[in-house]
């Protein structure tokens, strides 16, 4: 067999399958734009209470105007006012409907690249040991089908006999095959993906509709949008915002007629003097103005958005709460192998002892390892013929000695009756004790110098003489410091899972920089390891592949499996990574914070805007009655009516402006919260409250310039 | 003249700063029970104690045991007439005045449509009045502590009959005494006589009878110290007298004006540092401390600016102003409103605004006083707070609306966790994690009782103000035509709402005694008006964080870490003194424009 099970050492930036799409394309849009007018539809938009409140208000506006035109109504302000006030009502839901339904119809297009790998295909069902063939849709758990190279394997199972390369890049988008194998951790395939050689045989976990990814197309496509908790209290923060605006409209309405009455008294006039403070359509726009629509119109865009990112980093959550969960993390597992090390441990010195030579130690070890198809043997027989221009022989008729968890050492028996060991230091210190050998002097401290550097050191025996050390040593991947930094700075803490002894870990862990490490870790030890975290309130991720890992999996908050895992294990967690890249839960907790964040920065923005929209209205509203208020009007607005369009102008158009954020989401930081908190809060708080006095102030202008305002 | 008007301002925040540190640490050991009652008090306090309460026990406890004050407090009103330590036969008040009163005093509001001097008999200021002021006070302070309990996760939230005991036996009752005694030293009176009747030394000064006899003038007095140091101690600030601690008797000296004014600080200060030495946050409850004293030091510095070193502008020159407004039956649609110019009136204003003041305390303490009462929830007045410039009591509003600098004892503190549980809300999220508040995640629940709690306050000022500006209820009771009359109903229901109980007086709300024959017109409204909106305004936005604070305290607690929102750091100050200006302006700017502000800049008689 020359399928080599090794892992290709840079897997820290994997393709994307889907690179980042343009925001506005020309087809989701316009699909988008139709939807926007689909979903006025009342029973629709009532799901959305802030925008609900807006289309409420922009038909009150358009009865009055209706009752206007009839002349049921007095006009004191020219009617195009009303007109425009209006259209600009019906422009602000629309604007909001948009943002939501770009955000699905990207979604959709996402989705339907995945679906594409769904289609129907020709599957070889077992049947009494014979191959049928049969269409993929009629397959059930637990079918088992065959599949040769050059074929598309038909849904999402697990190899149970043979090995296999697999093109994975219908789904993951890397282009490199991959290999799964039966009986490992490694026998998760999934449907869609195509066979490049060899047979396996397939036993198939998922039936149709009913796979991890037809649950994650649901989700993108919106089709079962649960609201995450988070997204819940913040609804009904909205909804209370809008509330309060509503107790603090409505009674402008009584106050401005108490002015009116005071002012008609002072003039002596019998005709009602008429201020906008008592205007039902300007009542409304103020109100539109001060209801956090510009979050209320992006939250449901910011949420979709937020399973779409996951999705393009190749993640499938089963659900938006744990991608935003993901954002809450304190404790982060990571395997050792693999996530924080390159693959497995390599031979990289041979350390002889007493007589012995450096060559010596390598050709005995190699001999050992000759037969030796483990990571560490085949690593020992690359140093020694890197080290070596002379081959290593051994003699026909050896009998070679395979590792067990028993002996835990491995060799070969030469027919001269050579006993050649190579093993723990206790077992070969016991072996060559046992045949009558000595421990040399220095042996001790060899072995503890290779230990304390983190090393894994392997004795060699020939018989009863030891004859040196083999140093395995773990490589660290490429940069792993700085992600345990960068993940040291968001607040989480990282700790690394391996079999290791204490000692080789604690020296790992500190050469990669982990907060912590649990040595010779068993899938018990994992489990009480996160349910002991779990109990003092913190947040466990994990990442996992075997089946060994599902217990800890099902326990952790957060568990990614790697898509080529176990079933059992895909099973256990709440996500799964189809790159199979360990390192991917970075990625998955940025992209739970950067949805927080999101949303709480708009929702600070939108509120914070308010502020100027009250120093261009509350003037407005009273001109006619109480015109010495028109020192407030810091911006010196035109006219009444016009400050109110400004306001109104500004509050729609700010929506599509930030449709851009809400898709692509605000990029997170690792800063530490207070440094974080405080360039957000600057930035979109402080700014917040800036910009609608510029923004408002320049659309006065152009009104003006423009001869639409009188 | 910087330091006679500064002086007594910062010396009383200065004070009441430094008493605030030994003080907690006292309120919070009596209030975890770490002391060892006298026998005979352990003896009742195991027979008032009904075990541990949770949250929904102790705010019913709360609700019956308001329900019994109501009932007794109405009682001992409505028999007035029938009972003893009435010597000058004070009769029965208006039915909707008792309501009122009753409302007002079981929940530490006082807001006073009666005058107790002319109204109230001896029996009803020592059993109505002092008793409500000793326990209505205790009240609010009592529901803190609930919270504190349930934010740590205690197994209960305590008991709330023993936190009544120990807040009024431990904590009211000595400290009352030192001040009583204060009061009594400085000349207030203490007695169960009811009256003395005096020869005026100007011949008539009283009136004449219809032989023509001299009137001789009446002087009411009573145990005035006693009422007066609870009456500040417990942010009551339900006057002994009307004219409430303007009265020589409640208020006799500058130093009695400045131990008045202290003693209504020191509870409220105290409280929020043992919100942080009960829960173990010392610097979280510094930095909330930090906040409050910085907004009611700018509250209390705009009040004294704009009254003891600015102007009158009504009685300061202006020119000539010319204003287009529009006119339906002028042809043009407009016409122009002409403000003659004012040269200035012959009156010297280097003192500031001098009208309704006490000029024995000093220029700037009834300023400083009215600043100070509305931030506190106190409603006690020393001067006229109908009288000050028109901007400057946008101040003493702002304190009742945002009631929460540091607002009454426990509310004040109770009141500031809400706007907490919003800021960290938000800003939670802006650090890319679920919000949570001392380890507790905020959720659904929480936010939704937390906005129920603070919607309550701006709904019950802003809806009734609108319903009386626009009806005969508030036109016929105000006393100042325009932007004045407002701020008068305006001040009246923010005032009720914010369980204050002061008032623009000369707002038309007092009915008096039953048979009294000219009662203000629309006495009525007000009085049933003011009583819902006190009455809601208390029991909602003290049940309701009650709640949220078992809710809170029953989640696990999440550890800190770096990426945790840190409560104790200047960022967090910014973050919370933003979040409560800006909802506050949200809330009040469009009332403070039509009301003080409109007042300010606009010309007599408009304004000015």
């Amino acid at each position: 067999m020359n399928i080599s099970p090794e892992i290709s050492p840079d897997q820290l930036g994997p393709v994307r399958r889907v690179t980042r799409r343009a925001l506005f394309e020309k087809q989701t849009s316009l699909a988008a734009l139709k939807q926007a007018f689909v979903m006025l539809r009342p029973d629709i938009q009532w799901k959305n209470p802030v925008m609900f409140v807006v289309e409420v208000g922009a038909v009150l506006t358009l009865i009055f105007i209706l009752q206007m035109l009839w002349g049921h109504e007095k006009i004191s302000v020219p009617i195009t006012y009303y007109i425009a006030l209006d259209i600009w009502l019906f422009i602000t839901i629309l604007f909001a409907n948009f943002a939501t339904a770009l955000a699905e119809e990207r979604g959709k297009a996402q989705a339907d690249s995945l679906r594409q790998t769904r289609q129907d295909t020709i599957a070889y069902r077992l049947q009494d040991g014979k191959a049928k063939a049969v269409s993929s849709a009629i397959l059930t758990r637990g079918d088992h089908v065959v599949v040769t190279a050059g074929q598309i394997i038909p849904g999402d199972g697990e190899i149970i006999e043979g090995v296999a390369y697999i093109d994975e890049s219908a789904i993951t988008g890397e282009s490199a095959p991959v290999i799964r194998e039966a009986d490992g951790d490694r026998s998760g395939v999934t449907g869609g993906t195509t066979v490049l050689s060899d047979r396996i045989v397939v036993q198939i976990t998922g039936s149709k509709g009913d796979s991890f990814l037809d649950r994650m197309i649901a989700l993108v496509e919106g089709a079962i949008r649960q609201r995450s908790p988070n997204e819940i209290a913040l609804t009904l923060v909205l909804s209370a915002f809008t509330l309060i605006f509503l107790i603090v409209v409505v009674p402008l309405w009584p106050m401005s007629y108490n002015a009116e009455q005071y002012m008609m008294g002072y003039l002596g006039v019998s005709e009602p003097i008429k201020s906008l403070g008592t205007n039902i359509p300007t009542l409304v726009a103020l109100l539109v103005c001060l209801i956090p629509t510009t979050i209320g119109a992006l939250l449901a865009a910011i949420g979709i958005a937020g399973m779409d990112r996951a999705l393009q980093a190749n993640i499938l959550a089963s659900s938006g709460k744990a991608v935003e969960l993901a954002g809450d993390v304190d404790i982060l597992l990571l395997d050792k192998t693999g996530t924080i090390t390159i693959g497995n441990r390599n031979a990289t010195q041979f350390l002889p002892v007493g007589k012995y030579s450096e060559n010596d130690v390598g050709v005995m070890a190699a001999m050992a390892s000759a037969s030796d198809n483990t990571p560490e043997g085949k690593s020992i027989l690359k140093l020694h013929s890197a080290q070596s221009e002379i081959g290593i022989k051994v003699p026909e008729k050896s009998t070679f000695i395979p590792f067990t968890a028993q002996t835990r050492m491995s060799g070969v028996d030469l027919p001269d009756g050579r006993q050649i060991r190579k093993g723990a230091p206790d077992v070969i210190m016991q072996f060559a004790k046992d045949h009558g050998g000595s421990i040399p002097k220095e042996l001790d401290a060899i072995v503890e110098t290779a230990a304390s550097k983190g090393a894994t050191p392997l004795l060699v025996a020939d018989g009863n003489m030891i004859i040196g050390v083999v140093v395995l040593e773990d490589i660290l991947k490429p940069h792993i410091h700085e992600r345990f930094a960068r993940l040291r700075k968001m607040g989480i803490r990282t700790v690394m899972i391996t079999g290791d002894n204490p000692r080789t870990a604690a020296a790992i862990a500190a050469l990669a920089g982990v907060d912590d490490f649990l040595a010779e870790a068993t899938p018990v030890k994992k489990l009480e390891y996160i349910r002991k975290e779990q109990a003092e309130g913190k947040i466990v991720a994990m990442m996992g592949d075997g089946t060994n890992d599902a217990p800890a999996l099902a326990q952790a908050d957060v568990a990614v499996a790697m898509n080529a895992g176990t079933e059992a294990a895909k099973e256990a967690a709440n996500m799964v990574d189809l790159d199979s890249d360990p390192t991917k839960l970075i990625e998955v907790v940025e992209i739970g914070k950067q949805l927080l964040i999101t949303r709480g920065s708009l929702t600070t923005f939108s509120i914070a805007n308010d502020v100027a929209k009250y120093f261009a209205i509350i003037p407005a509203l009273f001109a006619s009655t109480l015109p010495w208020l028109q020192p407030i009007d810091i911006m010196h607005l035109h006219s009444p009516t016009s400050a109110i369009l400004s306001a109104v102008i500004f509050n729609a158009l700010i929506i599509p402006a930030l449709i851009p954020v809400a898709l692509n989401g605000i990029r997170y930081q690792a800063l530490g919260a207070d440094a974080l908190l405080r360039r957000n809060l600057l930035f979109w708080g402080l700014g917040g409250v800036i910009l609608p006095f510029i923004g408002i102030k320049l659309i006065d202008m152009i009104m003006v310039s423009l001869n639409l305002v009188s | 003249m910087f330091i006679q008007t500064w002086l007594l301002p910062f010396a009383l925040l200065a004070t009441a700063t430094l008493m605030a540190f030994p003080l907690s640490q006292y309120l919070a050991w009596v209030m975890d029970g770490q002391y060892q009652p006298l026998p005979v008090f352990g003896w009742v306090e195991k027979k008032i104690n009904s075990g541990p309460q949770n949250w929904k026990q102790y705010s019913g406890s709360l609700l019956i045991f308001n329900s019994v004050l109501f009932i007794f407090g109405y009682l001992v009103l409505s028999l007035q007439p029938w009972l003893p330590l009435n010597p000058d036969a004070k009769t029965l008040l208006a039915p909707s005045a008792i309501f009122n009163t009753v409302a007002s005093f079981m929940t530490n509001t006082d807001l006073q449509h009666y005058a107790g001097d002319q109204h109230f008999s001896n029996f009803s200021q020592i059993f109505f009045g002092i008793t409500n002021l000793f326990i209505s006070a205790a009240i609010g302070l009592s529901a803190l502590t609930a919270i504190i309990r349930a934010l740590r996760s205690d197994a209960s939230m305590g008991n709330f009959f023993i936190d009544i005991w120990r807040v009024v036996v431990y904590l009211f009752v000595p400290v009352a005494f030192i001040f009583a005694l204060i009061f009594l030293q400085q000349g207030s009176p203490m007695t169960y006589k009811s009256s003395y009747q005096v020869t005026t030394l100007e011949q008539g000064a009283m009136g004449t009878t219809d032989k023509g006899e001299a009137k001789p003038q009446t002087i009411v007095v009573g145990p005035v110290a006693a009422f007066e140091a609870m009456k500040m101690l417990g942010t009551n600030g339900g006057g002994f007298y009307g004219m409430n601690s303007a009265h020589p008797f409640e208020n006799p000296t500058a130093l009695s004006n400045f131990f008045n004014t202290l003693a209504m600080m020191i509870f409220p200060f105290a409280l929020v540092l043992m919100y942080g030495r009960m829960l173990n946050q010392m610097r979280h409850s510094l930095v909330i401390f930090m906040v409050m004293l910085t907004l009611m030091a700018c509250t209390v510095i705009w009040t004294v600016y704009f009254d003891t070193e600015k102007p009158n502008p009504a009685l300061t020159s202006h020119l000539a102003r010319l204003y287009q407004i529009p006119n339906p039956t002028a042809a043009s649609g407009k016409m122009s409103l002409e403000i003659p110019a004012i040269s200035g009136l012959p009156v010297d204003q280097h003192l500031g605004n001098l009208e309704g003041k006490e000029m024995r305390f000093g220029t700037s303490a009834g300023a400083t006083f009215a600043a100070l009462t509305t931030d506190v929830t106190c409603g006690a007045v020393n001067a006229e707070a109908d009288s000050l410039n028109p901007i400057a009591a946008l101040s003493p509003m702002v304190g009742m609306w945002l009631n929460c600098f540091f607002g009454g004892k426990g509310v004040g503190m109770i009141n500031m966790l809400l706007f907490i549980i919003i800021g960290i809300f938000l800003a939670g999220m802006m650090v890319g994690r679920t919000p949570e508040y001392l380890g507790k995640k905020i959720g659904g629940r929480e936010i939704k009782l937390a906005i129920i709690a603070l919607l309550v306050h701006p709904f019950m000022i802003l809806i009734p103000t609108g319903i009386f500006a626009a009806t005969v209820w508030g036109m016929n009771a105000i006393s100042n035509p325009a932007a004045h009359g407002f701020s008068q109903m305006l001040y009246q229901f923010s005032s009720a709402s914010a369980n204050n109980g002061s008032a623009f007086d000369g707002l038309g709300v007092t009915f008096g005694f039953y048979n009294n024959p000219n009662p203000a017109p629309e006495a009525v409204a007000w009085d049933i008006a003011t009583g819902l909106v006190i009455m809601f305004s208390r029991f909602l936005p003290l049940i309701a964080p009650i709640a949220m604070a078992a809710f809170l305290g029953s989640k696990k607690s999440s550890p800190f870490g770096m990426g945790t929102l840190r409560v104790d750091t200047f960022t967090f100050a910014v973050l919370l003194l933003g979040t409560i200006i800006v909802i506050g302006a949200l809330l009040f700017l469009p009332v403070a424009a039509l009301g003080p502000i409109a007042e300010h800049l606009g010309p007599i008689p408009f304004g000015g």
